[in-house]
């Protein structure tokens, strides 16, 4: 299991990823934006996305979980 | 000359604005969101004005907001600074509707050069050279395959900006990606769709020139700056004279801003971006900033003319107060970001410690101190250093002393990676381009 966390405080503004999903390494699980800037967030596991966190809109802290791949 | 202006804007450039109104004895109105009170620019103002949360649609870029504060306050003329309504043509129309005077641009210029392909279209008409391109948007992922341009191609969103909804495909299945990317991107970033495609010329360097359109119509060009330095296709060090431009290139980019201008009835300050082929000495026009812009600084270094009075001045109907536009010497501008210095990842947070270094040489426009908050809402800039020599290398050992001499604590800043950068024998040698930085993380 590996549990994906927010590197800054941004704003979630894009969820690309459904949870159930099978995801690879690397894949674009949501889109983060932070300072005019868009940032997105990387599985950084293949398996199944079993926990999505976030959703568009919030507003997240450094070290807030976004998502848990199995 | 006006007896007031209300700045438009935040952060370092509001401070800066203020700094020239003050000091021609104007007053200088600030505008401020919840998230900015604290900020050096609000205090330094004669006087300042909530205008709203600190979401930017909420704050500055809420019109009515903006003009309720100048009616409040008097204010007789607004200047934008750059970003938020800066090249917004309606709100340049309507400050001049309430009675107001605009220190920006015809409004009619800002719409004929925020959209690209307006904007080439007319830069061709008037003997400007621009990029291989489509002339009009582009409908769809094969039509843009049928254009063949060959690769690379660069695809980018006809109403973007700053970076954002462009990207650079080198075969086909990328061009595909990258066409729907950003049309999907280009919707919801400036509510068009419209993607153009554009020849993309590799190790190419991004030079541009400094314009004002005086008060009698003429246009005069001040000099280029090179921004080749850049992470995710936006600016991190500018400098001036550049080094991949001789003096016979330079000539004719000159001339090229000015005929431009020309074209558009340009007044005030504005810039015209180029791409340059280092190797063969050839240019292609980009598009036209129809504002102050970020870098303005490495230009007032080294021609000693301040923009921002030239601006108040030219708004004001008034004849410029300046003979000769003959740059001396070689100024270089920092982009001093609140990111990760390795990935450049955004990094707001708390400043516990701001020490600028200082000098005749060094000039440092912050919008920042000690105690203040770096929030997550408005871009990551949060002070240019910017430096001054009789040449390069004189201006690069002046550099690595002030990057050393800057110290900021509590967040992270891409200053390790301007020593990193002032180390590079690329950058050093001068001959670099838009690829230095993705080189330098490769």
């Amino acid at each position: 299991m590996s549990e994906v966390r927010a590197e800054m405080v941004a704003n979630v503004w894009k969820v690309v990823a459904a949870e159930g999903d099978t995801v690879e390494e690397g894949d674009t699980l949501v889109i983060l934006e932070s300072m005019k800037m868009e940032i997105p967030v990387l599985a950084e596991d293949s398996g199944t996305l079993v926990s999505l966190k976030v959703a568009e809109g919030d507003v997240i802290q450094e070290g807030d979980l976004i998502a848990v791949i199995e | 000359m006006f007896e007031s202006v209300l700045v438009a804007n935040r952060g370092e450039i509001a401070r800066r604005v203020i700094r020239t109104v003050r000091a021609l004895g104007i007053k200088a109105i600030a505008v401020y969101s919840e998230a900015d009170a604290d900020l050096p620019y609000v205090a330094e103002a004669d006087e300042a004005v909530l205008i709203g949360p600190a979401q930017p649609a909420k704050s500055y870029l809420d019109v009515d907001a903006v003009m309720e504060a100048a009616r409040r306050t008097n204010a007789r003329a607004i200047h934008p600074g750059y970003g938020f309504l800066a090249e917004n043509a309606a709100f340049a129309r309507r400050v001049n509707d309430d009675g107001l005077i605009w220190i920006g641009p015809p409004a009619d210029a800002i719409t004929a050069m925020g959209d690209k392909i307006s904007a080439r279209n007319l830069m061709e008409q008037a003997g400007v050279p621009v990029a291989a391109g489509t002339r009009e948007p582009v409908p769809d992922a094969d039509a843009a395959v049928a254009a063949g341009l060959g690769y690379p191609v660069m695809v980018k969103a006809s109403g973007g900006g700053g970076g954002i909804g462009m990207s650079v495909a080198y075969d086909e299945a990328g061009l595909r990606k990258a066409f729907e990317t950003a049309r999907t991107r280009a919707e919801r970033f400036f509510g068009n769709s419209d993607i153009l495609l554009e020849r993309f010329v590799e190790r190419a360097r991004h030079v541009e020139i400094q314009i004002l359109g005086l008060a009698d119509g003429t246009v005069v060009a001040l000099g280029e700056r090179d921004c080749s330095v850049q992470r995710r296709h936006q600016k991190v060090v500018e400098e001036t004279p550049s080094t991949g431009v001789g003096p016979e290139l330079r000539a004719r980019m000159l001339a090229a801003a000015v005929r431009a201008g020309e074209a558009v009835g340009y007044r005030g300050a504005g810039t015209v971006e180029c791409l340059v082929d280092p190797v063969a000495q050839e240019f292609v026009f980009l598009e036209m900033n129809t504002r102050l812009q970020v870098e303005h600084p490495v230009t007032e270094l080294v021609t000693g003319i301040d923009l921002v009075e030239q601006q108040l001045l030219i708004a004001a109907g008034e004849p410029v107060t300046f003979t000769t536009a003959a740059p001396r010497g070689h100024a270089i501008e920092f982009r001093v970001y609140a990111e990760d210095p390795k990935r450049f990842l955004p990094s707001p947070g708390d400043i516990t410690v701001w020490e600028e270094p200082s000098g005749d040489v060094i000039r440092v426009d912050s919008g920042y101190q000690a105690g203040n908050k770096v929030t997550p809402f408005y871009d990551p800039l949060l002070a240019k250093l910017c430096v001054y020599g009789a040449d390069r290398a004189q201006a690069l050992a002046t550099a690595r002393t002030a990057v050393e001499g800057f110290r900021i604590e509590g967040l992270k800043t891409n200053l390790p990676f301007f020593a990193e950068l002032l180390a590079n024998p690329e950058f050093v040698s001068g001959d670099y381009d838009t690829g230095l930085v993705e080189r330098m993380r490769a």
